[in-house]
């Protein structure tokens, strides 16, 4: 399985991304800069955290007319895998792969902390490694992760089960004093509809590296290795 | 002929989102002592000059800007004013 890292003007995850991919799991991995619309064959886009082109007038607005995002469109139509982290997230949200919009936090401030999270899907190639309900902890680090949506798309995500994560208590009650930021339904992270596009505020690859302290995110990619293994 | 417009592009918040920067702004006021503030909603002014070869194109462009990206129509509204500028 190959990995492609994103690299816009501004990111500043994308290092840490390919230190998970390359150095901690061996998968090759590639960096792939914006300009750049060869995404060279790889199975899982990454589109890192950070502040891409400034966040100038919203985040993730400028970076989403990149020629990478380009090819990023047409390999997530064709079924490929992508994720997107924090400001990923927010783009995959401006280009439309994935619905709703990340806003201010409820509380205007930037947020950097670690979250637990609640698992609500094992199904899918991101979660297997996890069980269903399970708590995990990941660290947050943003300014706009609110999460919003109108009430029709909201309904239809929680339809259809795409609310992957929820910012949740260390025991796994959800409600609003364990919602760092406002987001709506403690939304942390979500998934299209076939499941293929997974887009989260919370930075798995910064829960990796057992020296950090947590290894909560490493689980995700072993979780994308594992669902390679069972279609190979 | 191709003629030059100035437009300026008012993106609001759509009324059913939340703008806690408003909110905090209009807090601020009330504490300087103005209690008559009811509400206070943030939104943004982008001033655009193009050439276009008359006032319905340069206004469908800008309408396409809007949609694509000075505005996110998932969470904000948009209204452009329009005005043909002299020639130089």
């Amino acid at each position: 399985m190959k990995f492609g890292v994103i690299t816009f003007p501004g990111s500043n995850c994308d290092r840490d991304v390919a230190y998970v991919t390359r150095d901690l799991l061996q998968r090759p991995t590639q960096r792939i800069w914006h300009e750049d619309s060869d995404l060279g064959g790889v199975d899982v886009v990454v589109i890192p955290g950070g502040f891409s082109f400034g966040d100038y007038l919203r985040c993730g607005a400028v970076a989403q007319f990149s020629p990478a995002m380009r090819s990023v469109m047409d390999h997530a139509q064709r079924g490929g895998l992508v994720l997107g982290i924090c400001n990923g997230f927010q783009i995959l949200t401006e280009v439309g792969l994935l619905p709703g919009a990340l806003m201010r936090n409820r509380d205007m401030r930037f947020i950097c902390d670690r979250t637990p999270l609640k698992v609500e899907r094992t199904d899918l190639p991101w979660t297997q490694t996890y069980t269903q309900g399970q708590t995990i902890t990941i660290p947050i680090a943003h300014g706009e992760g609110c999460y919003y949506a109108d009430s029709d798309t909201l309904k239809s995500l929680e339809d259809n089960n795409q609310v992957i994560f929820r910012y949740s208590s260390p025991d796994g009650t959800v409600d609003n004093n364990s919602n760092p930021n406002g987001s709506l339904n403690n939304i942390a992270g979500i998934c299209n509809k076939k499941g293929n596009i997974l887009g989260m505020m919370p930075h798995p690859e910064r829960a990796a590296d057992p020296r950090l302290g947590g290894t909560d995110g490493l689980a995700l990619f072993e979780s994308l290795l594992q669902a390679a293994l069972s279609v190979a | 002929m191709a003629q030059t417009y100035q437009a300026q592009v008012y993106v609001t918040l759509r009324p059913s989102v939340l703008d806690p920067a408003g909110t905090a702004v209009r807090s601020g006021l009330e504490h300087m002592g103005y209690d008559n503030v009811e509400k206070i909603r943030i939104g943004k002014y982008i001033e655009v000059s193009l050439t276009a070869e008359s006032e319905a194109a340069a206004r469908q462009q800008l309408d396409k800007m809007c949609d694509q990206i000075l505005a996110n129509p998932v969470i904000e509204n948009y209204r452009i004013e329009l005005q043909a500028m002299a020639a130089a």
